[in-house]
Parts: structure tokens; sequence; C-alpha cells
């Protein structure tokens, strides 16, 4: 599943002398961190699959309940509108980076590499937002929206378009895409760092060879960096994913737990939340354990399909 | 690029068409201009946060945008000493760092293993960890918290910690186990031959070499630590104990008309990453290239 691109591991030696440790010592290098990692990781991603397949009241565990928690998730309400609803959020929000790092972020990060005077400070000033705490960037964007004091409507009244000067966060029609607008904001910087250094790893030869051909700018982009840079791509729009379908902070910090206002901002991972932690619901652990578990085979499923597949059309690009 | 020209700037095409390899004056002009904008457009945010934060928030209220001479800290001396953030700043130092330090300790000895025994179930091990690069760990959090139930480590530091220490196993151990393969055998052979045992070769002679590489993990690892937020909500539960994020949401709760006060708040919350990404941006970015092509 990984496919190291900058740090390659030379293929292993295997030596007359052989390895110079034995099983027993590697099993004392490796002892602490398979007990942290066993017992802080492995163990509870286990049993959060365990946990959806049986009924719940409050903290103590009932009968086997088979798909039964599964099935409430589609059926029973609040969960049938809310978890198809939040879905639908969840795939705007990556649909939107996605957008928005692969146009801007490649742009930037494409322009900054013909730069040199003032390269590094633009660079900064780009992954900042990538940097600062959703949660940070959540709470910020309320205030810089917010309808009597935020300098945002302040500024549209300014300039003459007072009547784009509305109540951003409080208009179900508008929150939604806040909330994405302002994720592709922050997201920005990831690939203006990423596409950086494969960019570098270009060799300059292949365009300057393409230009002697006669190739113009942009097909010296699309027919050589583009193809070269395809892997970096693939983890961006990878990882992308992962984030938007688990994002958590950023909706909770501008909507709260509940995805103010009437759901517009509300997130799977929200949902979850509430199911879990907030809900009255007895069985809420059960469901909630039913939600995660669906949206971890999501999750992993496509991260895991789509690395196969783009590795495949890499192949044929290149 | 430059390479090429041997006359400075120019070369021709057999059809004449001359290169510069910087393209042509006027473009460079607009993409520059379209640079400097963005560069407004991400960061004027994060400087509305810091002139904010700098402001009194009856200026605020008066004239939302604007800076007003001379600033005034006030607003930092309130949040740090009236609202609790010297607790939460200190909190998210001691998890993180606590953390950063237990994950790349384990993985440093766990990585020299992996690349340095040839045994079949290492290989095994091996997998395992790589497995938890793509885990949404996130989603194990009703399990995390009952476990640490279990062992009394609910609305406790120590336990938040150890949590963040096994998740940035997986990562650190990919990164170093990439760098321990680089190094040749024979460093360790001159030592094996002075009798050096696995534990002497291993900390005198190859952890001093993987240095950067430690660097590296340990500065990337940083910053999803201190940034994380669903972990403390749910497994913190007093206020003397929350991090940073945490902490921002009772404070937003609670002083919700002192504008000033939140932005320095937003402030606090952020300058350790910024000093951090410049001192280290080397290794932010040599973080996020190590985990491409995943």
């Amino acid at each position: 599943m990984v496919h190291a691109v900058q740090v390659v591991p030379p293929t292993r030696r295997r030596r007359a002398l052989g390895a110079h440790l034995g099983l027993a010592s590697a099993l004392g290098f490796l002892a602490p961190a398979l007990l942290i990692f066993g017992v802080f990781v492995l163990y509870p991603m286990v049993t959060a699959f365990s946990y959806s397949l049986f009924s719940w009241s409050g903290t103590a565990r009932g009968g086997f309940a088979g798909l039964a928690n599964f099935v409430s998730l589609f059926t029973q309400e609040p969960y049938a509108t809310e978890v198809p609803r939040a879905f639908g959020h969840n795939l705007l929000i990556f649909v939107g980076t996605v957008i928005g790092q692969n146009t801007i972020g490649l742009a930037l990060a494409h322009a900054l590499h013909h730069t040199t005077r003032g390269r590094r400070l633009f660079q900064t000033l780009y992954a900042m937002p990538y940097l600062v705490s959703p949660v940070v960037i959540g709470y910020l964007w309320t205030l810089l929206l917010s309808p009597t004091f935020g300098p945002v409507n302040k500024v549209l009244e300014a300039i003459g378009l007072g009547q784009l000067a509305v109540p951003w966060l409080g208009n179900p029609d508008t929150a939604l895409w806040v909330v994405v607008l302002v994720a592709v904001w922050q997201w920005i910087g990831f690939p203006v760092l990423l596409y950086g250094a494969a960019l570098g790893g270009v060799p300059p030869e292949l365009t300057e060879a393409a230009s002697l051909d006669g190739a113009g700018g942009w097909r010296r982009f699309r027919h050589i960096t583009l193809p070269l840079i395809t892997p970096a791509i693939t983890t961006v729009t990878v990882l992308g994913f992962i984030a938007a379908m688990e994002s958590f902070a950023l909706p909770y910090a501008i909507g709260g737990s509940s995805g103010t206002p009437a759901g517009a901002t509300d997130v799977l991972s929200l949902v979850f939340y509430r199911t879990a932690f907030e809900s009255g619901d007895s069985n809420g652990i059960g469901l909630s354990s039913a939600l995660a578990t669906c949206l971890f085979v999501f999750i992993f499923g496509v991260a895991v399909l789509a690395t196969r597949l783009m590795r495949k059309r890499e192949e044929s690009l290149t | 690029m430059t390479s090429l020209t041997t006359t400075p700037g120019v070369a021709t095409t057999p059809t004449g068409k001359t290169i510069r390899p910087r393209g042509p004056r006027v473009g460079r002009g607009v993409v520059t201009v379209l640079m400097s904008l963005y560069a407004v457009v991400a960061i004027g945010p994060l400087l509305l946060m810091v002139a904010g934060s700098l402001r009194t928030s009856a200026d605020l209220f008066a004239n939302p945008v604007g800076f007003e001479w001379p600033p005034t800290v006030s607003s930092y001396v309130f949040a740090w000493q009236q609202a609790n953030f010297s607790r939460y700043f200190l909190n998210s130092i001691m998890v993180t760092v606590g953390s950063v330090v237990i994950s790349t300790a384990v993985s440093v000895a766990a990585a020299y293993a992996i690349a340095r025994s040839q045994s079949r179930l290492v290989q095994i091990i091996e997998s395992v960890f790589l497995s938890g690069l793509m885990l949404p760990i996130h989603l194990a959090i009703l399990p995390v918290f009952y476990l640490l139930d279990s062992l009394h480590l609910v609305d406790n530091l120590f336990g938040l910690t150890m949590v963040y220490a096994a998740a940035g196993i997986p990562f650190s151990i990919f990164v170093l186990t990439a760098f321990f393969r680089q190094l040749p055998y024979e460093l360790e052979e001159a030592s094996m031959i002075d009798g050096a045992g696995a534990f002497r070769r291993f900390w005198s002679v190859m952890v001093p070499l993987v240095r950067p590489a430690i660097a590296t993990v340990a500065i990337f690892r940083f910053v999803p630590v201190w940034n994380d937020f669903l972990y403390p909500l749910v497994l913190i539960r007093s206020a003397d104990r929350y991090p940073l994020p945490v902490g921002l949401t009772s404070f937003f709760g609670q002083y919700q008309t002192n504008w000033s006060a939140l932005f320095a708040g937003l402030v606090i919350a952020t300058i350790p990453l910024v000093l951090l990404f410049l001192l280290a941006t080397k290794q932010i970015i040599a973080g996020l290239t190590a985990g491409m092509g995943k």
C-alpha cells in the first residue's frame, strides 16, 4: 500500500554475514512500539467493529444484534434523514477541496517553482492556513463573517456590494458554502507544499528539450510536467478525501455539534459524535459504531481503490 | 532550466521563436500580481486575527477593519491570566511534547529492528504498522474512551498523550525505517568487531546517523497533535486539563462579546505552529512528502 516516492528504501541486501539482528533482539527493539500501538490503536480499532454488532442500553452491552444497527441507521429517524444529508455535505467538501487544490493550488505551486525572488516568503504565506488548527480557522471565520461586527460584510458595504452583506452563517443556503469555501481556502496550502516538492523532481532537461522542439508553456506543462507529478496529485486527492470524510473540527467550530443552522453544516463525524455522546438514544453506542464502521469501510475502501486505479493510470501516462 | 541558455536569457527554436526560460516579461508580471493577490487571500484573514487581538473590543465594534495605534496587549493578558489560557497552553505543550517524544523513541527502536532484521515475522509486524498509515483512527474514539475508562485514564492528560503517541507510530516508523535502510551495514560491522552488542550499535552508531529523520518525524508529528480536537473533546472532562483547541470552545462560549480576547485566544493557539514552521520549514515539507505516494 505504501510506495515511498521521496524516500526510496534501497532493496534489502542479503549478505553472507546475515542480518545483524537476531529475531530475539529484533523483537526486543519492537516490543515498546508494538505494545503501545496494539493497546491504543489496534485493539480499539477492532473492538469498534464489534460494538456495531450488538444492541446497547446506555453503556451496557446487550445481545448480539447482527446488522440491526446498520438497518436502523438508514430507516430510523432522525438518522435516516441526517446521515444521507451529512454524507452529501462531506462529498461537497471533498469535491470543493479537490478542485481548489488541483487548480489554484497547482497553479500556485507551478508559479512558485518558476519564481526565484520571494519564493520562500510566498511559500510560507500560502502554507500558513493549512498549518493552523481547523478549530482556530472555524472560529476565526465565524468572527470575520459576523453580520453585525464582521469585517467581511463591512468591506462589502464599503465597496458598494451591500446586497452581498448577508448573515452568511445564519442562512442555511449560504452556511454550507462557507464551510466548503473555508475548507478549500485552508487546504490550498497542502498542495502548494507537496506539488512544490514534486515539481522539484521533474528533470529540467525534459522541459528544455520540449521547448527546443517548439512546445509552448501549456503543452510543456500538460505533456511533461503533469504526467510526472501525477503521483503527487494522487496523494493530495486521496489524503483530501480522507480528510473531507473525517472532517469534524471545522464544521464543529462553525456550526456547533448540531450543524446549525438547520443542519446545513452537518457532516458525518458530527452525526457520529451526537449519536454517541449527546443523543438520548439508549442504543447510541450501537448506532454510532455502525455509522463509524460504514464510514471506515467507505474511507479505507475508496482510498485503497483510488490509489490502485491511479497507479495504473500513472503507469499508462508515463 | 537556465543551464540551457548560452546567450543569457535567449535561445531560438528552429521556428525562430525566442524562448526566455522565465517566460516573457509581461507574463511574469501578471503571474507576480496574481501570486501577490492570492498571498493576500491566504494571509489576510490571519492578519485580521492578529490585528483584532491588538485592539480593544470597543474599537473592533466601532470599526471592524482598521488598526489602532498604539496597539494594546491587554487582551493577551486577560486571556492568559483570567481565561485560563496559560493552563490550556501548558496542557497542550505537555501532551504534544510528551506524545511526540514517546512515539519517536519507540519508533526509532522499532524502525531499526525492521531495517536490520530479515525475519519473516518482523516483516509481518512491519506491514501491521504500515497499515496504520491510512487508518481513520478518530472513528475508534468510543472503544478508546472505554479502554481509557477501564485504565482510569479518562480525563487524564497521560491517557491522551498515550493515544497520540500510538497514533504517531505508523508514520514515524515509515519514515525512520527508510532512513535506516539507507545506512550501509559496514558502519555497524566495525563496532561489532569491537564487541559492541545490538543496543550499543543502535545507540552509539545508528541513532546519531538518523538524527535528521528523527527531527523530521518529531517536528512533523507536532502539528496534528497540537491541532487535534476530537480526542480531547471526548476524553478530557475538567476545564483545568483542556488543551488549547477544547479550551477555545469553552472560551468562545463564555466570552462571546469580548472579541479582542477571542482573537487573542486564537493567536495564542496558533503562534507555536507558526514559529515551528518558520524555524523548521524543511522538516515539515520533508514530513509531508514522505507520506506522498501512499
